[in-house]
């Protein structure tokens, strides 16, 4: 009896010394005047669970831009610590991550979430709290509709969505099959749910049928069903735009029951695990992204070169989108008459013609990045090949990097090159 | 017709692994008439034993096509078996037998702890990431009459029928199973007649555990990615399998399977697949309000 009270005790006076400790970063020290106090700025994000390799991609890519920006002297003489939050890959969590940055921390700004589901869930409480949110990779509309202190550095999905749209009509074309597509989409994945309006809606616009529409939850684990009743539609393209684990997944079964057109995605897919995951069965399966690793031109392959030296891997998209997210958001401090909300908001709002590694970013009226480049990419003997590139800036037609056609966006070259 | 062929292969696949899953379930409620909620998450540990194992013997054994091949999937399995069945055994004396003669609902609450602790105790030691499973045999493509399967399946059906085999040798055919089955019809009789029925519950969580460690390796096989919090639903469905064929009874939890993963598999298969995770739970509410006592269960009919 002694000894149960003593650890009843013991646990009791541990949970109230944990529960009473004070924050420790908290103190004012990001909203204060003090000259030399460290800037916070907040990023939440997918660091573990079925998207993990999201949430730490772009934290490394946000690390790199924070620490180059305070190697150059920080903002105005004062640098920037960013204080991360995992969201587990869940949207209430994401919530939770940012109302602790924001009222536990004071952070003047925050940085996240990938997933636009989460972004969804965690700019309300951004707005209400008049603390601006710049999100590296949300692709979804909605997400900046959330209010005036809500931005994104990436292209959108109706965007992203009407060019895969084209590009599988041509895909179709080129290779003489019928314009038939199927769909498998994720019922709990705004961003998922987004594209697919968008891709049927264009895909119909250009004499394309949508054979069927099957659905799954992301965290499934079978999805024999849904490919069996897509094999019997007989699709050309399987339009699946979901996320990483659960396309590499979808592509194992939808080969084990003998389907061999290929899938197509959209920046979701971006992961170094994909084809870790999936292996031979996404031979030939195209997506969407932001930027193409092996791009030759000398932002990108400077960016590259640092990435892999400091965390000894390839960067993908997400990271270089976290890099630019923090390098547009310390580009807007610099320009901010005081650091606090409207302030920075006002500045963010400003940007124009900063050179990013995913492309030249341009906030326009909506909080939007307008004319991103967009590539497409396809998976040839296990690694990420150029399969075409959009660019807004020479009149956004899609140019195929097939060697053959003259490439008319000489920045991005017509290199298939793997490393 | 090709698709209902399909649909109900994939169905039958899907329902073995719960019917291993269930048979614990069934048994424990059986013999002490508690429904062991840990029982989900004991699969999923045999799941990530196997990860472990296979990994190990993946990163240190030449493979053939990236794959173990049977011997060492047979090892690995094993390995699985004897963790769980010692986790079985730990869990029982540890968690439930220091509450036997406490209040049903203690005994509950306590599985329902011990499975938290499983789910969230494996985010903390194996991370919350998603793993894949290694690759134990290559795998084949089948083609019969436009009906597409895999090895795996083919794989999974024959393991779980094998065990399924087993148990109802070992219930009905051995004196331990006699012991067993006298236990679960009356406790306290069965102890008077000098049953040592402490060894018989022991041995029933071993034996459940065992199964359920056969479950988490053939699921990984047929589906690679794992995490810590896999066994959740897969626990859910199996117990609803279970109460399905009538909770304490074992054909009906092997029955009460197979219906569940076929009807999951036409619901998939439909235009009403979002529902797919809901059917299994109309389904438990339904039996509940129509026929309480399951498909094959009687009351006062003979539990194991």
């Amino acid at each position: 009896m002694r000894k149960n009270a003593i650890i009843f005790i013991s646990l009791a006076v541990l949970s109230f010394g944990l529960l009473g400790c004070p924050p420790k970063e908290g103190g004012g020290a990001g909203t204060g005047a003090s000259g030399g106090a460290d800037i916070l700025v907040g990023e939440y994000g997918s660091m573990t669970g079925p998207q993990a390799t999201f949430g730490q991609s772009t934290h490394n890519g946000i690390m790199m831009a924070a620490d180059e920006v305070n190697a150059a002297g920080g903002i105005n003489g004062r640098k920037i610590k960013v204080l991360s939050e995992d969201d587990q890959s869940k949207q209430e969590e994401a919530a939770n991550a940012v109302t602790k940055l924001i009222s536990q921390n004071n952070v003047v700004a925050i940085l996240g979430e990938v997933a636009s589901s989460a972004s969804i869930a965690a700019a309300p409480i951004c707005q209400s709290a008049k603390v601006p949110m710049i999100t590296p990779s949300s692709t979804n509309d909605e997400v900046t509709r959330k209010g005036n202190f809500i931005f994104r550095i990436c292209f959108t999905d109706s965007y992203q969505g009407e060019y895969q749209a084209v590009f599988a009509d041509g895909w179709c074309t080129a290779n003489n099959k019928p314009k038939n597509v199927a769909m498998l989409t994720d019922v709990k994945s705004d961003y998922s749910q987004g594209l697919a309006k968008v891709f049927s809606a264009k895909f119909g616009t250009l004499g394309g049928k949508i054979a069927g529409t099957q659905s799954y939850a992301n965290g499934d684990s079978d999805f024999h069903s849904q490919l069996t009743a897509i094999k019997g539609t007989n699709p050309s393209i399987i339009y699946v735009p979901g996320y990483y684990t659960d396309i590499g997944q979808i592509a194992i079964q939808a080969r084990d029951l003998g389907i061999t057109a290929p899938l197509l995605g959209g920046d979701g897919w971006e992961s170094p695990r994909l084809i870790e995951i999936g292996g031979k069965s996404l031979e030939g399966c195209f997506y969407t992204n932001h930027y193409f690793y092996a791009d030759p031109s000398p932002v990108v392959s400077s960016f590259v070169q640092k990435y892999k030296e400091r965390y000894k891997q390839t960067p993908d998209a997400l990271a270089a989108l976290g890099y630019d997210a923090m390098k547009t958001l310390a580009d807007a401090m610099k320009r901010a008459a005081k650091l606090d909300g409207p302030s920075i908001r006002d500045a963010i709002g400003q940007t124009k013609g900063l050179v990013g590694v995913t492309g030249t970013i341009n906030i326009d009226a909506n909080r939007n990045a307008t004319g991103k480049k967009l590539v497409i990419e396809e998976i040839k003997n296990g690694q990420l090949t150029l399969k075409a590139t959009i660019d807004p800036a020479t009149g956004g037609k899609v140019v195929m990097n097939d060697g053959a056609a003259p490439s008319t966006t000489p920045s991005t070259a017509t290199s298939t090159t793997t490393h | 017709m090709q698709e209902i062929l399909q649909n109900l292969l994939n169905g039958i696949a899907v329902g073995a692994i719960y019917a291993l899953i269930a048979l614990g379930y069934t048994m424990v409620y059986g013999i002490l008439k508690l429904i062991n909620f840990a029982h989900g998450d004991v699969f999923m540990l045999g799941s990530f034993v196997g990860f472990y194992a296979g990994g190990y013997a993946a990163r240190h054994l030449p493979s053939t096509n990236g794959a173990l091949g049977w011997g060492y999937a047979g090892l690995v399995m094993l390995i699985a078996m004897s963790v769980c069945g010692l986790f079985g055994f730990l869990n029982e004396r540890i968690a439930y037998r220091p509450l036997r003669n406490a209040p049903r609902i203690a005994s509950l609450i306590t599985a329902i702890g011990v499975s938290f602790l499983l789910e969230y105790g494996g985010q903390f030691v194996f991370g919350a990431d998603p793993k894949f499973f290694p690759t134990l045999v290559e795998k084949h493509l089948i083609n019969f009459g436009g009906v597409t399967t895999t090895n795996y399946q083919i794989i999974v059906l024959v393991v779980a029928v094998i065990f399924m085999g087993l148990l109802q040798y070992i219930i009905y055919g051995t004196k331990f199973g006699r012991a067993m089955r006298a236990v679960s019809y009356n406790f306290e009789t069965a102890s008077l007649m000098g049953i040592p029925t402490d060894r018989v519950i022991s041995m029933t969580f071993i034996i459940g555990s065992v199964l359920a460690a056969v479950a988490g390796i053939l699921y990984g096989l047929s589906y690679p990615k794992i995490d810590p919090l896999m066994g959740i639903m897969p626990g859910l469905k199996a117990f609803i399998a279970a109460v399905l064929g009538g909770i304490g009874n074992v054909p009906g939890a092997v029955v009460g399977g197979l219906i569940i993963g076929i009807i999951e598999s036409f619901v998939g298969g439909s235009q009403f697949s979002n529902y797919r995770d809901a059917i299994a739970f109309i389904i438990l509410i339904a039996i509940l309000l129509f026929r309480p006592s399951g498909l094959f269960g009687k009351y006062q009919a003979e539990k194991v």
